[in-house]
């Protein structure tokens, strides 16, 4: 950790508050572009330190994606300083600007664009300030490194100029930003500023944080998402070697130690002692719960509904029923948070995806006001949406009460994790298309079903924090609305790209949901695309169309086209080539969210007909992200978009019973291993002159589409229910036989 | 508890603790040693690796007493940011992560690998490494990363 984060560690909950300029007391102020708009102030969004540092805040956090690199160096190229010179601050509610939650790929498109306008303005004023000073006009300036140099050599820099140039003002966003022929540092493949402590031991994560007196928290959940507890024997466990606490409140439970196996072991002395009185609350398992899920009584709402704008004749129908499981964002490192109570402050660092709403929830929570309140952003392991990062927050705070002002590091067990992260949700899509006689679509509709992708803290007006409805005085959670198009939440892709003449998407939106689900990387926009782009392949089949040439036969999208035709250029796609019963290929295709990046992947895939299993070989991916701030960075997201969606596709699926999630390890979610991972191509087709397009969930719909378009092609069997393990393949092949 | 005097990155550390007591706590919490990570208490993902006379090791299940014979290494034992092991240049160079937690057993068991195996294939690597998870799915970086190791250790 720099000493600069180290001695503002140091200053535990002091709060230090920059005050938000109001708004403009007559009318609206004009409409911002990216969060610049609910941030309006230039010091908001960069420092200029008398000792050569510049200092940007953002409030999007690093979850290993690389979102610190970027925006650094889209402000290097804004004010021309050297990359050495950025310090960056992620997500502290008493210093950085509230940009809501880090998700939806939206943090370069959000920050990023804040930044590089805040940035440009900040030059304009600094280089005004700097002619003034040197007698000279701003256009006779050179900078080099932030510092400025007259024609007759006389020279100031920036960091001389803080007394003269005030970035306290509202941004204008009237400075144009340079344009892309003049960036130096954006475009370039930046290493990381994250990654060397990561590699030598370094403080990289929240898990390393040490204050000083700090104890160590667990937390004893209930054994079922129904359970309540009876009782206890809190008074033997107190007795326990350095135990500090033992906090029961309703079926809440949790215990501070001295050491951390301490901690450990009063957990499972807590456990052992506890009783509960457990429910059935679950859905059923396997088939059964899709059908579940179709007959809960919620109604049909049109998502989107276009008619035909030539009638053509249907001459073949089709329709086919997809299904994905509940699976587990599963990060590596269970969620952790360090919380510490002085004077009726509460400071809290986490690994939260959204400092700002996580205060807001903990003040709900604690019936406090949100300024009484810090959260302070520290790296957590990757957590791919929605995970426990919120939830042992709260815990942690709840701990905290009882250990007399000593912080509490809390990190959650391996089984907490599986059990108690809220899900992605199961989904059901029923797809429906027609053909007309030349094999061109001439009706789509796409229907599906659906609990929450989104229950993140200040998505309703309920405490969306797990341990908020354990309490005695229970603040129960208020299911959200679904996330809205044109993102969309449940529905998010489920509206084709294609020109496929009359269309109509479908949603049954199940708010309350019997296993807790929430945002997991792309939201419903992975099933969806899986279902929408097998679908296409199975239209294409039926039409007798290579699936290639049938997708750009109904696309428009010069863009959508480009990674089409760039994807499958770079993989050598053979027109109606035909797979060997073995082996075959797929491609899958969607814009993210309609909205940001475009991405094809093709994938070629291996069925082992004795065992069933499929291993995908090789995955090549086209992208299109607009202007590209770092070409590796979005390279690795991609990667690892196309792999990670990979193991979701083969292998993932929570298990549980009427009453229990049966899932607690990781021998019972297996994920994909080293020796089963795809070799991955990724073609960028940079864009410099297009807006930035968010990047980090473009890969996985897609992915998902491919490896069942390339099974179909290799066995010609098609599998529609998710995860493809091999007892499922074998059963789709032993129906050939 | 019992006194126990364990030999760290080449160092003698005594710690006053229960002679059944992980040594990953001790790593992390005594000699605040934060490379070894918790990622699942259960000898399944591989994060808490570290090496103990050579071989690797999950600290998360090892007792202090089972180890404190053995000449323990952790990745503060490797190098350090100013003067880093190859192993951690290569992992930087090839950017071999995305949020990294798993990042310190990949390390960990590809140093045990090399030191058996110095010119390891492909296969040889992933088979090593099979039984560390990483869930960001940047293996085929980490890969790469061992084998560049490899050819600047030996070359």
């Amino acid at each position: 950790m720099s000493p600069t984060r180290r001695e503002f560690l140091a200053t535990g909950a002091l709060v230090v508050g920059f005050a938000l300029a109001p708004r403009a007391a007559l009318g609206q102020p004009a409409t911002l572009p990216g969060s610049l708009n609910g941030n309006r102030r230039l010091d908001a969004w960069l420092r200029i330190d008398p000792s050569g540092t510049v200092t940007i805040f953002t409030g999007k956090i690093e979850l290993g994606q690389g979102i610190g690199t970027a925006l650094s160096q889209i402000a290097a190229d804004e004010l021309d300083v050297d990359l050495k010179r950025i310090d960056v601050v992620h997500g502290d509610t008493a210093r950085t600007p509230n940009e809501g939650q880090t998700a939806g790929s939206l943090s370069v498109e959000q920050s990023g664009t804040a930044l590089r306008l805040a940035c440009a303005e900040a030059r304009h004023i600094l280089m005004t300030a700097a002619a003034a000073k040197l007698g000279v006009q701003v256009a006779d300036l050179t900078i080099n490194d932030g510092t400025l140099t007259a024609p007759s050599g006389a020279r100031t820099a920036y960091w001389e100029l803080s007394a003269d140039a005030h970035l306290e003002g509202d941004a204008t966003a009237k400075i144009k930003p340079k344009p892309a022929s003049e960036h130096r540092v954006v475009g370039q493949s930046v290493r990381r500023r994250d990654i060397p402590r990561k590699f030598t031991g370094g403080a990289a994560y929240v898990q390393d944080i040490r204050l000083p007196g700090m104890v160590f928290g667990r937390v004893v959940r209930p054994p079922s998402p129904g359970a309540e507890l009876v009782e206890v024997d809190e008074v033997r466990v107190r007795s326990l070697p350095g135990v500090l606490a033992v906090v029961r409140d309703g079926s809440f439970l949790a215990v501070a130690a001295a050491r951390e196996e301490q901690a450990i072991r009063a957990r499972d002395a807590l456990k052992q002692s506890a009783r509960w009185k457990e429910t059935a609350s679950l859905p059923p398992s396997g088939d059964e719960l899709y059908r579940d899920l179709m007959a809960r009584s919620v109604p049909a709402q049109t998502v989107a509904e276009k008619a035909a704008p030539t009638a053509g004749e249907p001459a073949k129908r089709l329709e086919a029923l997809y299904t994905r499981p509940y699976q587990a964002h599963a990060s590596m490192g269970p969620s952790c948070a360090v919380a510490q109570w002085q004077d009726g402050q509460l400071t809290v660092w986490t690994h939260s995806q959204g400092v700002f709403p996580l205060r807001g929830e903990l003040a709900k929570a604690f019936g406090m006001e949100p300024t009484s309140i810090r959260c302070i952003h520290a790296e957590g392991a990757g957590c791919y949406g929605h995970n426990g990062a919120d939830d042992v927050a709260l815990d942690a705070a709840l701990l905290a009460r009882a250990t007399g002002g000593r912080p509490v590091k809390l990190q959650w067990m391996r089984d907490d994790e599986f059990m108690w992260e809220p899900y992605g949700s199961a989904m059901v899509m029923k797809l429906a298309g027609a053909l007309d006689g030349q094999g061109n679509v001439v009706a789509w509709s796409h229907e599906l079903w659906s609990h929450p992708h989104s229950t993140r803290p200040g998505s309703s007006s309920g405490v969306n924090l797990l341990a908020a409805r354990h309490l005695a005085t229970p603040a129960p959670a208020v299911p959200p609305a679904d996330v809205p198009q044109p993102a969309g939440g449940s529905d998010r892709n489920a509206i084709p790209l294609y020109d496929f003449g009359a269309v109509k998407v479908v949603k049954h939106y199940v708010a309350d949901a019997p296993l807790r689900t929430s945002a997991l990387r792309t939201l419903g926009g992975y099933a969806n695309v899986f279902a929408l782009e097998s679908f296409v392949d199975e239209l294409a089949a039926a039409a007798g169309a290579d699936p290639v040439e049938f997708r750009l036969r109904h696309l428009r999208d010069a863009r959508a086209r480009a990674v089409i035709e760039a994807a499958a250029q770079r993989a050598g796609w053979t027109a109606r080539a035909r797979g060997d019963g073995g082996r075959g290929r797929g491609i899958g295709f969607a814009r993210y969210k309609n909205l940001a990046c475009y991405c094809a992947v093709v994938v070629d895939v291996s069925v082992d007909r004795a065992s069933g299993r499929v291993g995908v070989t090789r995955a090549i991916a086209a992208v299109d992200a607009g202007q590209i701030v770092n070409p590796d960075g979005v390279i690795n997201q991609i990667e690892g978009g196309i792999i990670q969606s990979t193991s979701w596709t083969l292998k993932e699926s929570v298990r549980f019973d009427r009453t229990r999630v049966t899932t607690r390890s990781w021998g019972d979610y297996p994920i994909l291993r080293f020796d089963e991972v795809p070799d991955v191509d990724v073609v960028l087709l940079n864009r410099p002159d297009e807006r930035f397009l968010g990047v980090g969930e473009g890969a996985q719909g897609p992915a998902a589409a491919a490896i069942a378009n390339a099974i179909a092609h290799a066995t010609g069997q098609r599998l529609r229910a998710l995860p493809f393990t091999p007892e499922r393949v074998k059963a789709a092949l032993g129906q050939k036989a | 508890m019992a006194s126990i005097t364990l030999r760290v990155n080449g160092e003698g550390r005594t710690v006053q603790v229960e002679s059944d007591t992980p040594l990953l706590y001790v790593l992390r919490n005594d000699l605040e040693l934060n490379g070894p990570k918790f990622g699942c208490g259960l000898a399944q993902c591989g994060a808490c690796t570290v090496l103990v006379d050579g071989k690797p090791v999950r600290s998360c299940v090892a007792t202090v007493a089972s180890v404190a014979s053995g000449r323990i290494t952790t990745i503060e034992g490797l190098g350090t940011a100013e003067r880093l092991h190859p192993l951690q240049r290569a992992f930087i160079e090839e950017q071999a992560c995305q949020c990294g937690y798993c990042g310190n057993g990949m390390v960990m068991a590809a140093k045990a690998l090399l030191d058996r195996n110095p010119r390891p294939s492909e296969r040889d690597v992933k088979a090593a490494l099979n039984g560390h998870l990483c869930r960001c799915a940047s293996h085929n970086r980490i890969v790469r990363a061992v084998r560049r190791a490899a050819t600047e250790l030996s070359s």
